[in-house]
């Protein structure tokens, strides 16, 4: 971790003083998708840092490989070549047994449908990741509750996702990204499916995240969320067209 | 500065009982939030299980009657039957005139050969077997008499239900005593106590000594000696008596007119001393009688070849009735493999999520394999319950013996907790190798 800081140039972005952290680090990212005998380069080499506490929008026309883009920093597909360093080890040659764990231990999912587990109640849904990185039951139980009650849900913990609105779900989905402390929480589209006043409740609690010195990297198509975001990175036909840092704190 | 530095990659106790419980509660709610669904993939394995118990259990009770039969008639014992020739038959109903006596059967020269000449032969047991009309006072019942010897009970596992058996000296004196079989007790004395009473057969008093158990011995060969119609109304008086009473001719009243018929034994039991000997020997018996009848007017019963053969026809009833029972459960096994299937497309999403939260493969292959589990084994459960209430209820209402053996229902439990396991993993395996990204794009 700390070589791979050394090794970039890192530039103190935030002017707080301190040497930020690469918390995650992209380096020369190719993708290849292979159907039959025809193969399709998505991802031309894209290279990147992403530092702890970054607050990042990635946006991009549709095709541009954003998510293929997001499901190589999810862990959920690996890279055709290239090294993906998520804290200090490297993901690209991991087999699929690690790859669930350094998902389930270092990051943080947020969708644009929620994808809460219809059976469970809020609780139990914000337990899940908890249950998979082997926590007790009475530990994960206290967690899921502490989280419920962040995200403004304590009162609705035993109720099943179908008797809460969307912007509640997303809610749930919040505390689920944050239960293990996650190193990146990765959120696609997450204000897709919510109406405005809603979108802009998760929007603000994204801001509290960020504040609170969590790393956030939001794909949207929408200016209007990338405007709040500190650094917009923009994808152009799988290379990495703009990357862009808006303000200071 | 973040925790990056610890290793998150260390081996998680992937496989403990918390983990397990709640992997069960998830597999529970599931299986509860189909409930109908549920209900009838179980019901397959439950039909499954109580079919390959039930019908063990009645086809067990079928067989055991059946062997319990030829035991009855002892395994170390060989039966030797007088049987009326064919020809001899159609010659006495031929034309009129005086009843001409025909001669045929074993003969106490056949005994005395067949004792002599075969080392192992521990006892012989001779009876005749004349019918006659047994009175006590206006009731009278048609009756078998059988004259026997004082071994007759011990050599067939017959026994008494009161009284005793006649003796040794009641056999050298010729006495006028009677054994009754239950039945016959039963409608020549349907109100006194018959033990110490008489009953008489043609012009003699006998004295009532004992009365048998009910039915305790094997209708086997009935009709053969010529004399028996069942052998529940056998009644038994010392074999001296019934050839001094009876003498060796006797005379009936057919539809062409008066048959008579000399028989000097209509039955032997010879009694071996080692079992391994009895098929043998048989053979030697029936070799000897060979040499010594002109005609085939004896049959020699071997109850441990007859007991082997029911053993072996059982065998096979028991492979065909496992067979067919199993073939339910098979299918009981396709419907759990059917739901699985239709339970993880479903799901799909669910996986997906699941699997982007950190669950490893073989999380969701247990997740998916314990439902199946619980299915099967919930089935199995009640199935092994119905399984045994149900030999009962045959047993009750159609007076068929059931035997349900231990060994049974834990077998027939063990294979759909098996049924389960493999048929559950498929489903299961297809759920784990899922593409995380296409799980969770899946609507």
């Amino acid at each position: 971790m700390d070589v791979i800081a050394a090794n970039r140039s890192a530039t103190n972005f935030m002017g707080m003083g301190a040497k930020p952290v690469v918390v995650a680090s992209l380096d020369d990212i190719r993708k290849t998708y292979y159907m039959g005998t025809l193969s399709v380069e998505v991802l031309h080499g894209i290279s990147l840092d992403f530092y702890g506490g970054d607050y990042i929008s990635i946006m991009g026309p549709s095709g541009c490989g954003k998510s293929t883009l997001m499901n190589i920093l999810g862990c959920l597909d690996q890279p055709t070549s290239g090294k993906y360093f998520l804290g200090s080890e490297d993901t690209s040659q991991m087999a699929d047994d690690e790859l669930s764990t350094i998902r389930g231990a270092r990051l943080g999912f947020i969708f644009q449908s929620y994808n809460l587990i219809q059976q469970l109640n809020v609780l139990e849904n914000i337990e899940m990741p908890l249950f998979y990185q082997g926590y007790s039951e009475a530990a994960s139980h206290a967690k899921a509750l502490a989280l419920a009650e962040r995200v403004g849900l304590g009162d609705r913990v035993d109720h099943k996702p179908f008797e809460l609105s969307g912007g509640q779900q997303q809610r749930v989905a919040i505390a689920r990204a944050l239960a293990v402390d996650p190193l990146i929480i990765l959120a696609d589209e997450p204000t897709g499916n919510l109406d405005s006043k809603s979108g802009a409740e998760i929007l603000d609690l994204f801001d509290e995240l960020h504040s609170q010195g969590k790393t956030l990297i939001m794909v949207t198509h929408s200016n209007e969320l990338a405007e709040r975001t500190e650094r917009s990175i923009r994808l152009r036909d799988g290379l990495v067209e703009s990357d862009e840092r808006r303000r200071t704190a | 500065m973040p925790d990056t530095h610890v290793n998150v990659l260390k081996p998680s106790a992937s496989f403990n009982y918390v983990r397990l419980k709640k992997i069960t509660q998830v597999g529970v709610k599931s299986i509860y939030s189909h409930g109908l669904r549920s209900l009838l993939t179980v019901l397959g394995i439950v039909i499954g299980v109580a079919a390959v118990i039930a019908m063990m259990a009645v086809s067990e009770g079928a067989s055991f009657e059946a062997q319990q039969q030829f035991r009855d008639l002892g395994a170390n014992n060989i039966l030797l039957k007088s049987i009326k020739p064919v020809e001899v038959e159609e010659a006495s109903n031929r034309g009129f005139g005086p009843p001409q006596a025909i001669v045929y059967g074993l003969t106490n020269a056949d005994i005395e050969t067949i004792r002599q000449s075969i080392p192992g032969v521990t006892n012989v047991i001779a009876s005749r077997i004349v019918k006659k009309t047994v009175w006590n006072g206006g009731r009278n019942i048609n009756s078998d008499v059988v004259g026997t010897a004082v071994d007759y009970p011990v050599s067939r596992n017959y026994n008494l239900r009161v009284g005793r058996f006649f003796s040794e000296t009641e056999v050298r004196d010729h006495s006028n005593v009677v054994v009754l079989s239950d039945e016959v007790a039963r409608s020549l004395f349907p109100i006194d106590d018959p033990l110490g009473g008489t009953v008489k057969i043609d012009s003699d008093y006998y004295k009532i000594v004992g009365i048998m158990e009910p039915e305790g011995f094997s209708n086997l060969g009935q009709n053969q000696a010529g004399s028996s119609n069942s052998a529940s109304t056998r009644i038994f008086i010392p074999f001296t008596s019934s050839k001094s009473r009876f003498g060796e001719t006797t005379t009936r009243q057919t539809a062409g007119g008066m048959e008579s018929e000399t028989v000097e034994l209509h039955e032997a039991i010879i009694q071996l001393e080692d079992q391994e000997q009895v098929i043998e020997v048989g053979d030697i018996i029936g070799q000897i009688l060979t040499r010594r009848h002109k005609k085939v007017d004896y049959a020699v019963e071997i109850p441990l070849a007859l007991l082997r053969q029911a053993e072996a026809s059982a065998l096979r009833d028991q492979i065909v009735a496992g067979a067919i029972a199993g073939i339910s459960l098979l299918v009981g096994g396709i419907g759990i493999m059917n739901i699985m299937l239709a339970s993880v497309t479903e799901r799909t999403r669910e996986i997906g999520i699941r699997r982007a939260l950190g669950a490893k493969k073989h999380d969701i292959i247990l997740q998916f394999l314990i439902e199946a589990v619980i299915l099967s084994g919930v089935g199995g459960v009640i199935g092994v319950v119905l399984g045994i209430i149900i030999p009962v209820i045959i047993s009750l209402f159609w007076g068929m013996t059931t035997i349900v053996t231990p060994i049974t229902p834990l077998l027939a439990f063990s294979i759909s907790a098996l049924i389960g396991v493999i048929f559950g993993l498929y489903p299961s395996m297809r759920a784990a190798d899922m593409d995380p990204v296409e799980a969770l794009r899946h609507e």
